[in-house]
C-alpha cells in the first residue's frame, strides 16, 4: 500500500471528483438511477480502489484478490466508475449504464462485467455472501480480505442481522463491513422511517469491534481499515457518517435525491460545480 | 410388466424395504464429500432430521451451522459458491427454498453461484406436523427460476445418485426430499442420467398402452401399483419415472403421450405448476394430449398419518388407478 501523504490525498481527492463527475454524466445518460448514495460513496470507493484493495485490474479473478461486496447494488454508479477508472473496463462504457444490452446493468450482475463480485439489488444479503467467501478463504487457507460495502437503511432487513450474529459468533476477523450511514432512505430519515440506533451498540453487542469516522476523509477511511486488519479476534464494522449527494451542493443532505437522476439542467449545474471544485484541489 | 433394462428391486411387489429419501441425501453427502474436497455442507438448525449430521461428523470443518436463519442459509452459501465450492443448504423445504426464495433467485440463480439445495420434508406425507410444514409448491416456485435445475427423486437410492450426480453439474441445483419411510424400488443398476426419464413399465406382450402415468417422487411406487392393478383388468399403461423435473425430458414425454394418447400426472405436489404443469407445457406446445392430474388441488393439507393424509388428498394407489381409467374413457 502507498504511503498516504499529502500529495497522495491530493491524487485521491482527484480521482474522487473525477468519479463524482462520472456519476453525473452515466445518471443523466441513463436517465433513471440513484444519485445521492452514488455521490456520498465516492470517496470511500476511491480510497477502496485506489489505495487499500490488493488487486490487479487486468486480472479481475485472480485468487488472491481481496474481495468487495457492494451490497446495496443500487449505488453502482459509483462502483462502476470506480472500477472503470481503475482499469477493469473502458471509462467510455459508462454511457452506456442501463441501457439495452450493457454490461452495466441497473443493478449489479456477476459474471458479465469485471471486478464485480456478485450481483446484488435486493437488500441485507450482502454480508452474507461476504461471509461465505471469508469461509471459503478459510478452507482454502487463503489471506485475501472481504469487504462489504452497505448501506445504513438496509440494516432493516432480517437477513442481515443473521448474518451479523453469525459472523460475530465465528469470529470471522477477515471481513470488514463499511456502512454508509448518509441517514436517508426512499422514504425519508432512516431515524423516521425505522431508527438504526444506536447502531454501534447494536454490532458490539454481536461482538464485533466497531469504528466511527468521516465518509469523506481519506486518512480517516484507511486508517480504519488497517485498524480492521489489524483485529483478529473479530469483525470490524466501520460506521462512515457521509452526506448524501455530497459534492453537489443541491443534492447534498436531500432525501429526494436518494433513488432520482438529474435532468439535463441539473447534470449541467452538478458538473460546473464539480469541475470548479476539481480545480481547487 | 417392469422394464427390465431399468433394473428394479427384486423386492418391487414382495417385502420390499423402506427408508425415507433424506437418507439417501444424507449418504449421498458423504460420498460427494469424500470424492471432492470442495463440497461443503450448511444446515439451519435440522442438521439431524435432514441428514446432514453425517457428512458434519466425518468433515466437521467442512460443515457449517447457520442457526434457523434459513436467508443467511441461502446467502451464505451464495458467497462459498462463487469461492470455489460446492455448498449443498440442507432445511425443511416450506423454509428453504420456501423462506428464502428471494435469495436463491438473486444470489444463487441469476448469479450462477454453484449451490445445491436440498428441501426435506416435502409433501403431504410429513403427516403429522400439518400443512405449515408439508411443501406442496416447491417443484413450482424452483421450476420458475431461469438457470435452476430440479432432482425430485423416488427412493433413496435415486435420492443419493441425485445429491452425487448435482455435485458434479455447475449451478444450481434443487433437490426434493421425505421424511416418511418409502420403498426401496430401484436398485444400484437403475440408470440415473439428469435430465432422462426412465420407462419402469409397459404393457405386457398383447395389452394395449392407453395411458402413460408420468410421475415423480415416491408417488412413482403407487403408480407401479396402480400400472399393476390396472393390467389385471386388462387396461396396459406405462409408467415414466420422470426424476429430473427441470430440465424436463420432453422428448420422451412426448414420444410416449403420442404412443398411448393420454396422459397421467403423478406427484406429492400442488398440481398448479409442478411436475404437471411442466408436462402440460410441453405437451400443449408439441403433442396436445388430454390429461389428469394427480396430486393436491389446490388444497392445503392437515395433520395426520402419512398414509392418511395421501389417501384422503387423492394421491393413493386406487386415486390414479381412477385417474387412468377416467382418461381412457375419454
Amino acid at each position: 500500500m502507498e504511503e498516504l501523504n499529502d500529495k497522495r490525498i491530493k491524487f485521491l481527492e482527484e480521482k474522487a471528483n473525477r468519479i463524482r463527475q462520472d456519476i453525473i454524466s452515466m445518471l443523466v445518460e441513463a436517465g433513471s438511477g440513484h444519485s445521492a448514495g452514488s455521490l456520498g460513496m465516492a470517496d470511500i470507493f476511491t480510497a477502496f480502489y485506489f489505495q487499500i484493495l490488493n488487486h490487479n485490474p487486468r486480472k479481475p479473478n485472480w485468487p488472491d484478490r481481496d474481495r468487495v461486496v457492494l451490497s446495496n447494488g443500487h449505488i453502482c454508479p459509483v462502483l462502476y466508475a470506480a472500477l472503470a477508472r481503475a482499469g477493469y473496463f473502458p471509462v467510455e462504457e459508462l454511457k452506456t449504464l442501463r441501457k439495452l444490452g450493457s454490461r452495466l446493468q441497473g443493478h449489479p450482475h456477476r459474471n458479465v462485467l469485471p471486478g464485480i463480485e456478485t450481483t446484488s439489488g435486493p437488500l441485507g444479503s450482502g454480508l452474507s455472501q461476504a461471509i461465505g467467501m471469508a469461509l471459503a478463504r478459510d478452507l482454502d487457507g487463503k489471506k485475501y480480505r472481504i469487504y462489504c460495502l452497505a448501506s445504513d437503511g438496509e440494516h432493516q432487513e432480517g437477513n442481515l442481522w443473521e448474518a451479523v450474529m453469525f459472523a460475530g459468533k465465528n469470529r470471522l476477523s477477515s471481513v470488514t463491513v463499511v456502512i454508509d450511514r448518509n441517514n436517508i432512505q426512499i422514504d425519508g430519515f432512516t431515524e423516521d422511517v425505522m431508527p438504526l440506533e444506536p447502531l454501534r451498540e447494536k454490532y458490539e453487542s454481536f461482538n464485533w469491534h466497531v469504528l466511527e469516522i468521516d465518509g469523506h476523509n481519506f486518512e480517516d477511511i484507511v486508517d480504519a481499515v488497517a485498524e480492521a486488519r489489524a483485529i483478529y479476534e473479530k469483525p470490524t464494522v466501520i460506521i462512515a457518517h457521509t452526506i448524501p449527494g455530497k459534492g453537489v451542493s443541491f443534492m447534498e443532505r436531500d432525501y429526494k435525491w436518494h433513488g432520482k437522476s438529474p435532468n439535463k439542467e441539473e447534470a449541467r449545474l452538478a458538473l460546473k460545480e464539480l469541475s470548479q471544485k476539481g480545480k481547487t484541489i | 410388466m417392469i422394464n427390465p433394462k431399468v433394473h428394479l428391486s427384486s423386492r418391487l411387489f414382495n417385502n420390499t424395504e423402506q427408508k425415507p429419501t433424506r437418507d439417501g441425501y444424507g449418504e449421498g453427502l458423504i460420498l460427494a464429500g469424500e470424492g471432492n474436497k470442495n463440497v461443503v455442507v450448511l444446515c439451519a438448525d435440522l442438521s439431524e432430521s435432514t441428514r446432514s449430521e453425517g457428512f458434519a461428523n466425518k468433515f466437521p470443518t467442512r460443515f457449517f451451522e447457520v442457526g434457523v436463519a434459513e436467508q443467511n442459509l441461502a446467502t451464505i452459501a451464495s458467497g462459498l459458491g462463487v469461492s470455489g465450492k460446492i455448498p449443498y443448504i440442507s432445511s425443511y423445504a416450506t423454509f428453504s427454498p420456501g423462506r428464502n426464495w428471494e435469495q436463491i433467485r438473486t444470489t444463487i440463480s441469476y448469479n450462477d453461484s454453484n449451490v445445491k439445495i436440498a428441501g426435506a420434508h416435502a409433501g403431504v406425507s410429513v403427516g403429522p406436523d400439518g400443512a405449515t410444514h408439508q411443501a406442496i409448491e416447491d417443484i413450482a416456485t424452483m421450476r420458475v427460476m431461469a438457470n435452476m435445475k430440479i432432482f425430485v427423486p423416488c427412493d433413496a437410492i435415486e435420492a443419493k445418485k441425485a445429491t452425487l450426480a448435482a455435485a458434479k453439474i455447475w449451478g444450481p441445483v434443487y433437490i426434493r426430499l421425505g421424511r416418511e419411510k418409502s420403498p426401496i424400488f430401484t436398485s444400484q443398476k437403475t440408470p440415473f442420467e439428469p435430465g432422462k426419464a426412465e420407462i419402469f413399465w409397459s404393457p405386457r406382450r398383447g395389452l394395449k398402452l392407453r395411458a402413460v402415468i408420468v410421475g415423480c417422487g415416491q408417488l412413482v411406487y403407487n403408480a407401479l401399483l396402480a400400472a399393476k392393478e390396472l393390467e389385471k383388468e386388462k387396461i396396459g399403461v406405462a409408467v415414466l419415472n420422470c426424476h429430473t423435473v427441470k430440465p424436463i425430458d420432453d422428448k420422451a414425454i412426448i414420444e410416449w403421450a403420442k404412443r398411448a394418447g393420454a396422459v397421467v400426472t403423478v406427484e406429492e405436489h400442488s398440481v398448479l405448476g409442478g411436475l404437471g404443469g411442466a408436462v402440460a407445457e410441453v405437451l400443449a406446445r408439441k403433442c396436445p394430449t388430454p390429461m389428469e392430474f394427480v396430486g393436491m388441488q389446490d388444497t392445503f393439507g392437515e395433520s395426520g398419518k402419512a398414509s392418511e393424509v395421501m389417501e384422503k388428498y387423492g394421491m393413493g394407489t386406487k386415486d390414479i388407478i381412477g385417474a387412468v381409467k377416467k382418461i381412457v374413457k375419454k
